[in-house]
């Protein structure tokens, strides 16, 4: 693992959501950037696949369960090489390759269908156990957003994973403190996240979802120990995180950047 | 021509008659989105936010209903009909409990966000339902005035449809709004067009294309889906001889399901739909979705032709 080059990669990965989110008029850029570090941990160091053979039977498997942040998914695969990067001009424009939310059965590299939220980790519980039955020995991510974690269905998918003893499952939460209406405080209180998530039988990792070496490094750990237990990675993050006027700053969770603040983001960014 | 959003009649329309103290709001962190932020800063100690939790959204909300409240309980239409159908199905109309599901963002017209946020099977769905009272306004006037008249003079459950999507004003501020009444927009002796929701503006310049082609149609306006305005469409059957339904949803189940049930069994007349082939939505704008979709003035004006050619074969 290069850190530099990690975050030379995260670096482009959010320019390339705000460019193509701005071209788009419309999307999310201020979650796509809280979690655009963890991702390019991801896929530029952890996950097992390949770009060229995205079907490759022991390939590990990722699931954006915050499917509104599918801008940052697609930079990462795109600067992975699952297609060219000049779709990225394309988003959300009629017959794309790349749809609002993702969409498994249009995008080269994208495992799951999402965009309603609540959905991914139940998927991910399936997948992990179908990787159980058949000895096939792969990790599960499934990241999820923090407002996300309201939803009923995340804690029946948490009770089962740890039921079956789904170590090959890893939750990895983007906490950045805000859902659409608000801080996540002020709309539905979802703390204490990490004993909830250890009374459900997870093992728990608190990280900063911004420092790459950490993040690698607990994901190195987490997938290491196989105990009967799902792991689940919660990452203080910052919504906007990367350019100094979107930093919690909650207008840009679905609203793109206009083409002048497009310009002083991409030069903040050059000089990170 | 004035455009506005059913979301935005809609949440201008609840700070209006939130004085009532029995109205309680209830939203799933989309109340910017679906405007109920307006009475939410109003009447604060009346407004619940459950967080991105639908199902249970339409479970407190049927909790109120118990207790003599009036809930309007808000989402986007695929989340309140497709996440919490349950909720609705077996708690509230079950029970046939007083909870208004006013649900936005309906349709393809929802755009750019794509086929997970695009709601085409709603009418469908709810309208299977036993109990519930189905509307999609035409527009932003007749959404506000569909509103007043489920929560503040009808008892039992109501699912109403907006959109995101600013559309034309076509309806009047002070038109009276009587659930389960169509209204005639235009006589005509050929075919019957009969619209429900926002296409009505597509239907108006349709009707207006076939008159310069010599074809005489008429145009009715149908926001209640159920109950079904049976007493026009048997008259118009029988006028026309020929029906064309037009809706923004899938063609399974929703206005042109509802229409031929009607006639078949009373009257049978060769129908024709404009609508969503069973398919799911996808991204684009709502000016490229209406034509990939075909649910463009032209494509009423050539379904009409159609329809008017196998009307004559069959009275021959
Ligand atoms: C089931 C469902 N309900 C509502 C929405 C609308 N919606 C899109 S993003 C969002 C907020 C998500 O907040 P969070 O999970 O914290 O994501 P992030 O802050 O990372 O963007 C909501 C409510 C949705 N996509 N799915
Ligand atoms: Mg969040």
């Amino acid at each position: 693992m290069n850190v530099k080059n990690l975050k030379e990669i995260s670096n482009n990965i959010r320019a390339e959501v705000l460019k193509m989110t701005t071209n788009a008029k419309s999307g999310h850029p201020g979650g796509s950037l809280s979690m655009a570090d963890i991702l390019t941990v991801l896929y530029f160091d952890i996950l097992n696949h390949d770009p060229k053979n995205p079907r490759l039977k022991q390939r590990d498997i990722f699931i954006l369960s915050k499917g509104h942040c599918a801008p940052a998914l697609y930079a990462a695969l795109g600067l992975c090489g699952y297609f060219s990067k000049d779709e990225f001009r394309r988003l959300r424009k009629l017959g794309s390759v790349l749809q609002g939310h993702p969409d498994s059965t249009k995008t080269p590299g994208v495992e799951v269908s999402t965009g309603s939220l609540g959905n991914g980790l139940s998927v991910g519980c399936g997948i992990a156990a179908s990787s159980k039955i058949d000895g096939n020995v792969r990790n599960i991510y499934v990241l999820l957003g923090d407002g996300e974690c309201d939803e009923g269905q995340v804690w029946e998918a948490a009770m089962f994973a740890s039921h079956y003893r789904l170590d090959n499952l890893i939750a990895i939460i983007d906490l950045n403190g805000y859902q659409v209406d608000g801080k996540t405080s002020d709309i539905m209180n979802i703390e204490p996240l990490n004993k909830k998530l250890e009374a459900f039988g997870w093992e728990v990792f608190e990280i900063d979802g911004h420092d790459i070496k950490s993040i690698a490094s607990t994901f190195k750990i987490a997938t290491g120990s196989k105990n009967g237990k799902s792991k689940a990675v919660i990452a203080k993050t910052i919504k906007g995180k990367g350019v100094s006027f979107m930093e919690n700053e909650n207008k840009y969770h679905g609203t793109p950047l206009k083409e002048d603040e497009l310009s002083l983001a991409l030069n903040e960014l050059k000089e990170r | 021509m004035d455009y506005i959003s059913g979301r935005e009649s809609y949440g201008r329309v609840l700070v209006e008659i939130g004085e009532n103290e029995k109205i309680v709001v209830l939203d799933a962190d989309v109340s910017k989105a679906t405007k109920t932020s307006y009475f939410a800063k109003k009447y604060p100690e009346r407004f619940f936010n459950v967080g991105i939790a639908e199902q249970n959204l339409l479970g407190v909300a049927a909790g109120l209903a118990v207790d003599g409240k009036i809930p309007v309980a808000s989402t986007f239409a695929v989340f309140a009909t497709c996440k919490a159908l349950d909720q609705i199905r077996n708690v509230i109309c079950k029970s046939n409990l007083n909870v208004k599901i006013v649900a936005t963002h309906a349709g393809l017209t929802v755009g750019e966000d794509g086929a997970s946020h695009q709601s085409v099977e709603d009418i469908s769905i709810m309208r299977s339902i036993p109990n519930i009272v189905v509307i999609i306004p035409a527009d932003g006037n007749e959404a506000a005035n569909a509103i007043k008249q489920a929560v503040l003079n009808y008892v039992g459950p109501v699912y109403i449809r907006l959109s995101r999507f600013e559309s034309p004003i076509l309806t009047k501020e002070d038109d009276e709004f009587t659930i389960g009444k169509a209204k005639v927009i235009g006589r005509g002796s050929d075919l019957t067009i009969v619209s429900t929701g926002i296409l009505l503006a597509n239907a108006i310049k349709a009707r207006d294309c076939l008159k310069q082609e010599g074809v005489s149609a008429a145009l009715v306006n149908l926001p209640t889906i159920k109950p079904i305005d049976r007493d026009i469409l048997l008259g118009y059957a029988k006028k026309t001889k020929a029906i064309i339904t037009v809706e923004e949803n899938t063609k399974i189940g929703g206005l042109y399901s509802a229409v031929s049930e009607v006639l078949s069994e009373s009257f049978p007349v060769p129908i024709m739909s404009i609508s969503i082939n069973d398919k799911f939505g996808m991204s684009g704008s709502v000016e490229d979705l209406s034509k990939y979709y075909s649910l463009t003035e032209k494509d009423i004006v050539s379904k009409s032709l159609e329809l008017i050619k196998l009307k004559e074969r069959i009275y021959s």
